[in-house]
Parts: C-alpha cells; structure tokens; sequence
C-alpha cells in the first residue's frame, strides 16, 4: 500500500470519526442528564440534513447565491430547527416517561425515529430516493505526490473539531454548563439549589440535537448526497460510539467516535488482505461484531460509568 | 337469559368466538376497499359498544373460566375460516403466516414480557432460521422435519453467544447489543455472495414423510389450495408453543421470570439465579423464533435479507406493546390486526410503519398495558380477589 493511499484512509478515518463523534456527544449528553438514551437522535440528524437542504432550495428561489451566505443560512436553519425539535421530543416524549421504566423511553424513541423517517420518505417530495446535495464549499485541492488534501475537507474537519470544543466549553465554563452538570449529578439536589430542572433538560436536548443536524450537514456536504435512510445506522453507529467511550462521558464520546471509525477503516483494509476474496462491504458486520464483543469485556465502556445501587 | 349472560357460562366465550369468526371471513373475503374499511369501522365501533356494556369484560372472564371449551373454539374458528379459503391462495397464505409471527412473537414475549430481556433482533433470529433451512434444504438430503428443528437450533445458538455480552450489561447497553447484531446480521446477508447477497435464495417445499406440503390435494372435483397444508402445520406449532408459553407462565419458572424482571438485585438476594433464568428465557424464545423462520422460507418458497431489517423487528416488538406485554392472547389479536389490516387496506400498505410507529408512542404515552393488559395469574378457577 502507497503512503498517498494509506494517507486516504487515515484521512477519511478521522472525517467519518468526527461525524460519528458529533453524535455520540449527543447521546451522552441525554444520557448525563436524564439517564434516559433518545434514539431517534439519528433520524433527528436525517431530518436536520434535509431542512438544510430545502433551505438550500428556498435560498436558490429567491435569488440568494453566495456560497458562504447560503451555508451559513442553511447551518443555522437546520441546527435551530432540530434544537427546537430536540427540546420538543425531550418535554412531550421523554419526560412525561420518567417514572416508567427506561426501556419505555428508548422504545418510544425508538418509534420516534420511524416516524420521523417514514415521514421523510413518504412526504419530502421524492423523499425514498438519495438527493444530491449542494457543493458548497471551495473545491481547492493540494498534492501531497500521492495524496490529495482536499480543502472541503480540512474545513468540514475543523468546523466538526470546533463545534465539539464549543459544547465541551460551555459545559465546562459556563454558568450554563455548570447547572447542566449539576443536574446530570444529582437531579434532586439541583433542584434544591434553584435549578431550573425542566429548562436545563429542554436546553441539553436542544443543544444535542443542533449538534445533530451540524453533523447531518458535514455528512451532506462530505458524500454530497443524502437520503432517508442514514439516520438509522448513524443513530447506531453513534451510539455504539457513546458505549463505547463510557455513557455520560463526553470525552469518551469524542474517543468512542473515532475508535468505531477506526474500526471501519481497519475493517475496511484488513479484511480483505487476510482473507482473500472476502469484499470491503463486510466493514460494518467487523465494527459491529468487534462492539457487541467488546461489550462483554467491557460492559460499560472504555470510561467507565460510575454505577452503584443502593437498595 | 340470565342464566347464559354469566361469567359462570360458556356462552359468551363461545358467542364471541362465532361472531369473531364470521368478521374474520367477511374481512378476509371483502374484496374492495371501501367494505374493508367500512368492516373495519364496523369492528372499532362494536368493540367500543360492546366493552360500554361489559360485554368485553364478560366474554374474557368466561374464556379463563371455561379454558379448554374457549380453546376448542379459538381452534375450531381458525379451522373454519381454513376451510371458507379453501381453494383461494392469498387469504390461506396470510393465515399461515399470522400463525407462524404469533409464534415468533410468543418467543419475543418470553422474553421481553417475562423475563425482561431486551431482544431488538427478533426478527433476525426469525432470518437465521429462514437461511438456515433454505441453505440445508438446497444442500443437504435431510429430512425437512429435521431442517425445522435446526433453524431453531441454530437461532438459538447464536442467541446463546449472544447472550454472553448481553449477560454482561444491563439496560441501554444490551440493548445496544441486540440492536448492533440485528443490523450487522442485515449487513452480512447483504454482502455474502454464497447466500444469495441482496436477491436472496430460493426454496423448495416442505415434505414430511412423504407429505409434500407443496402439493394441493384433489377430492373428485375439489381443488384444495397446497396452503391449507402450510395452515395445519403453523396451528399446530402455533397450539403447541401458545400451550408452552401458558405452562411456562402459569409454574415456578414464570414466577422466578416475572421476579428476574420486575427487580434483579432482590432476586438474586432471595437466591434466584437471575442470569439462568434470562439464558432460558432469551434462548427458547430464539428457538422458536427460528423454528417459525424454517418454516416461512419453506412456505413462501423465497428468502432475502430485505424481510429481516431492523424495522421489521420493531414491528414485532409494537405488537408484543400493543398487545399488551405479557399477554399470549393479547399478542395473538395484535399479530392478526397488524399483519392483515395493511394487506387489505391497500392504502396502508405504504404508510404502515408510520402508523404503527405512532400508535405504539400514544399506547406508550396513554396506555403503557397495551390493549389487553396482562392479568394477574389465577390459580383457583373463580377465585376472586
């Protein structure tokens, strides 16, 4: 193997990681402060992706066609239409579900999550088939003799790096941050304290969820093309990655992200070098079988959670 | 009158029976839309009149009370509706198949409603045993009857290594884990040439003993549909796994399921061995899973991961939901309306998982016991609490 191609992978490794972190900070964000896993987090990201993409259309109508201004419409549109999405699906789904068992809440988003992507394909128009996704960003590339740097890439790269530092930031900075872990510690006692329980939960999800949609954006504008479809292995994929890392943990998120796309990638290449024949699509049967055995040796993840039961 | 409008008496169970019967023939023989949906209505309305005059309520207390002539009847009402089809293809065909799912989700509700094991995979489990059977049927000279058993076997098996990690973690994280393997099992079907990749594999037919399922039988002039076969076979494993899954929950061992669930770390201090109990739970589910699964693909002659997805499994679990979870009877209604309805009403068809999708959020969010609630056990015939 050349060093441009392996650069390729270990390239394409990190662009995918990255995506997949964005949504296991989701994840373990819900998880912090509800104990609760809402997973129709991936079809929320679908749905995100998609109302950047009729933004982009109705941008298109109305004459506006600079690039830059049309992406940044588009990321504010999506990323604020989930976050509302987001905190909706936390007030009306997920809380009035606290005192039922947990599997309820994974059930009815779970169930969420079909509608939300049933809904896609059946009213967006042509919604069953993949839809092109605009070229936005600059298609300037640099050779490296073998390996070619695209800038699209380095930038959807930095921007996922930069909306990841911005969520860890506010939690750990800000006042904001600061109640969100008090309730993700002790929901009661923050309470006491003059928490605004109900409004930090909304927010969280709001937050959660707007990551989402970033996520579905960079996802677009890196295979430029989208479909109904993608939430559901992504809202796998990135929760296996928040398991992963540890559940409630955000820097193990970000980690579990990047092992499961690692795993891919060494799926990807290896598979096909050990045993002759066998073709690269079986990647995700070796990242999913290598979870579900890593989850016997490691039932709560690389950071573990902190779990103890009083009785 | 009175004397036959009484818990006491069979005669609402029996009644009921008729009348459900009658309606199950109409529906299945009603051939445009507007009949099905006016039936339809027609069944929403006079189940809602009939439980605001306690008529529901009645008709379940004479069924537990007259057990084995409420059996009979349920029996003899499928046996009936058979014979209403009997040269008639499609309605045979859906008959047979709503009697194999009922017997997949009796697994499912083994383990999801007794024991508490989660199991997103139901419908993968259900796979290995459709490819299981297709691959030794297309291969291999043994008796089919055999292939049967080792569909089960072998979705219980795999269940078994899957068990481990499942064993391991508790919550969101096994969940996690049934999950993962019924994408990564959708995921490899697609991929592996030698079965078939995405266009899947035929099927011959059944034959045991001699019998060739496949094979419509001739009386004179009449022409029966080779179904009918298929029909007599899924009620039988249908009568069979319904009387495991009753016995089962009716002994010790539904009791220590029940414990295992309802509060694991009070289990285990009063010595009940918690992960025994989830083992078998998980694995007889998966062996009936796979046992139901060998017997489809024989059926409908064809196998391709496009019927095994993630989605299908989901729509196995709302009916164990929608049911009510813990409830054979309950799941037995729920498998029929949700198998039938979107294959009669057309227009469903294509919106159907988004229906289900959000009929099983309002029962979440209104009626977390499902349409026919679990209801305690009752030991001694007519005691009241």
């Amino acid at each position: 193997m050349t060093f441009g191609l392996l650069s390729q992978y270990v390239f394409n490794c990190l662009m995918l990681g990255m995506i997949y972190a964005m949504v296991a900070v989701g994840f373990t964000l819900f998880f912090g402060v509800l104990d609760v896993i809402k997973f129709s987090h991936g079809d929320v990201l679908m749905v995100g992706a998609f109302a950047g993409l009729a933004t982009y259309i109705g941008l298109q109508a109305i004459g506006v066609d600079a690039p830059l201004a049309q992406l940044l419409i588009m990321a504010l549109v999506a990323t604020l239409s989930m976050a509302l999405l987001g905190a909706l699906i936390a007030k009306y789904l997920v809380l009035p579900l606290r005192l039922a068992p947990p599997l309820n809440t994974l059930l009815i988003t779970l169930m969420l999550g079909s509608v939300l992507r049933e809904s896609v394909r059946l009213f967006y128009p042509q919604g069953s088939n993949p839809k092109p996704f605009p070229r936005l960003l600059p298609d300037d590339s640099l050779a490296f003799g073998s390996f070619t740097l695209r800038a699209d890439s380095v930038i959807l790269l930095l921007a996922g790096l930069a909306a990841i530092v911005a969520v860890h930031l506010l939690i750990t900075r800000t006042k904001l941050g600061l109640a969100i872990r008090a309730v993700a510690q002790d929901a009661e006692t923050a309470r006491i304290m003059g928490i605004n329980f109900e409004f930090i939960v909304l927010l969280t999800f709001g937050i959660g969820s707007g990551m989402a949609a970033l996520g579905g954006l960079m996802n677009g504008l890196y295979y430029n093309e989208i479909n109904f479809g993608i939430g559901l292995l992504l809202g796998v994929i990135g929760f296996s990655a928040a398991v992963l890392g540890g559940l409630g943990n955000i820097y193990g998120a970000i980690l579990g992200g990047f092992v499961f796309s690692a795993l891919q990638s060494v799926g990807a290449v290896a598979l096909p070098a050990l045993f002759p024949g066998t073709s690269t699509a079986y990647k995700d049967v070796f990242a999913f079988a290598l979870v579900i055995v890593f989850m016997a040796w490691r039932p709560t993840g690389l950071i573990a959670e902190k779990k103890s039961e009083r009785v | 009158m009175k004397r036959l409008l009484n818990a006491q008496s069979a005669f609402p169970a029996l009644a009921s029976m008729a009348v459900l019967t009658l309606f199950a023939v109409l529906f299945l023989h009603a051939d445009s839309q507007g009949a099905v949906m006016g039936l339809t209505a027609l069944a929403i309305v006079s189940v809602l009149l009939l439980a605001r005059f306690g008529w529901n309520t009645l008709a379940a207390a004479s069924f537990a009370e007259h057990g084995r002539q409420a059996h009979a009847a349920v029996l003899l009402g499928v046996l009936i509706v058979m014979a209403a089809f009997y040269d008639n293809h499609f309605p045979l065909l859906m008959l047979a198949s709503v009697l194999l799912y009922i017997v997949v989700c009796l697994g499912l509700n083994l383990q999801f409603g007794y024991a508490g094991v989660v199991n997103f995979a139901s419908a993968a489990f259900f796979g290995i045993g459709c490819y299981t059977s297709a691959v030794l049927v297309n291969h291999t000279p043994l008796p089919h009857i055999l292939i049967v058993l080792a569909g089960g076997l072998m979705a219980a098996g795999i269940g078994s290594l899957l068990i481990l990690p499942v064993l391991r973690t508790y919550g969101h994280y096994a969940a996690l884990i049934t999950i993962a393997f019924g994408i990564l099992f959708r995921v490899f079907l697609e991929v592996n040439d030698t079965l078939g990749g995405p266009q899947g594999m035929k099927v011959p037919g059944m034959e045991i003993l001699g019998w060739k399922l496949n094979d419509g039988l001739q009386f004179g002039e009449l022409e029966i549909s080779f179904y009918v076969n298929y029909v007599l076979l899924a009620l039988g494993m249908v009568a069979i796994a319904f009387m495991l899954v009753r016995r089962l929950e009716r002994s010790w061992i539904g009791l220590n399921l029940d414990a295992v669930r309802l509060d694991e770390t009070a289990c285990a201090t009063f010595g009940i061995d918690v992960a025994r109990w989830k083992i078998a739970a998980f694995t007889l589910g998966n062996f009936l899973a796979g046992l139901a699964g060998s017997v489809y693909a024989m059926m409908t002659g064809f196998v391709a991961p496009n019927s095994f997805t993630f989605g299908d499994s989901l729509i196995l679990v709302s009916i164990v939901i929608l049911g009510g979870i813990g409830n054979p009877w309950g799941l037995t209604v729920a498998t029929a309306i949700v198998l039938i309805l979107p294959e009669k009403l057309q227009f469903i068809q294509e919106y159907r998982l988004l229906l289900y999708a959000a009929l099983v959020i309002l029962i979440l969010l209104f009626k977390p016991d499902g349409l026919m609630p679990r209801q305690v056990r009752n030991y001694l015939p007519g005691w009241k609490p």
